[in-house]
């Protein structure tokens, strides 16, 4: 019971890290493919550490399997932040077909005048 | 099937195409910051690999080395950010 349970979870886990890697060859654009690695990767990496967890019998690899997945839904979303804010202040390209876009609407984060 | 041999056999494969699939794309990239998100794309898979091979050999003690690798990742990202925003590209 517990074997079915480890493959169906390691299974599930490692087709998001699959998805997740086609996404970033085959998206046309920075902001697709930062949209698509984030959520799927952490998905996937999040399934294989509970698979861990199940595995060993043990306080202290639960405890560390805790700690990573805590550390990576902690960390993954801070990190996709600062490396789109990044990218949009050096004006990189968006997708042809991409509709909408607030801040340049509101002309926020037009800050490469100022030197800060 | 054991469940040994569904990790050798299965589980392991994919993550390996998986980290090819992106390191194609850090070899394209047209900038640097795909380069950037697809290296972290790379450790983020590494801390997978091995979480499944520390199942598969019964050593826990690889844990330890991933969640190291978890804030490794974090702060090359965050370093690289940091400066990427700062440059000027004048053009």
């Amino acid at each position: 019971m517990t074997d079915i349970t480890l493959a169906i979870l390691s299974t599930i886990g490692a087709l998001a890290i699959l998805f997740a890697s086609i996404g970033i060859l085959r998206m046309p654009d920075f902001y697709l493919r930062l949209s698509v690695t984030v959520k799927a990767a952490t998905l996937g990496v999040g399934l294989l550490l509970i698979c861990a967890a199940m595995t060993f019998p043990d306080v202290s690899v639960t405890t560390k399997a805790i700690a990573i997945g805590f550390f990576l839904i902690l960390t993954a979303p801070v990190a996709a932040h600062m490396i789109g804010r990044a990218a949009y202040i050096q004006r990189v390209k968006t997708w042809k077909g991409t509709i909408l876009n607030d801040l340049e609407k509101e002309g926020q984060l037009d800050c490469r005048k100022e030197d800060f | 099937m054991t469940l040994t041999t569904y990790f050798d056999y299965v589980i392991l494969p994919i993550l390996t195409l998986s980290v090819i699939l992106a390191f194609i794309r850090l070899y394209k990239g047209p900038q640097i910051f795909d380069r950037v998100i697809a290296l972290d794309l790379i450790i983020t898979i590494g801390i997978g690999i091995i979480t499944v091979y520390s199942i598969r050999t019964s050593q826990e003690v690889f844990l330890d080395i991933a969640m190291i690798l978890a804030l490794i990742a974090f702060l090359g990202t965050i370093a690289f950010s940091f400066y990427l925003e700062k440059q000027r590209n004048d053009d």
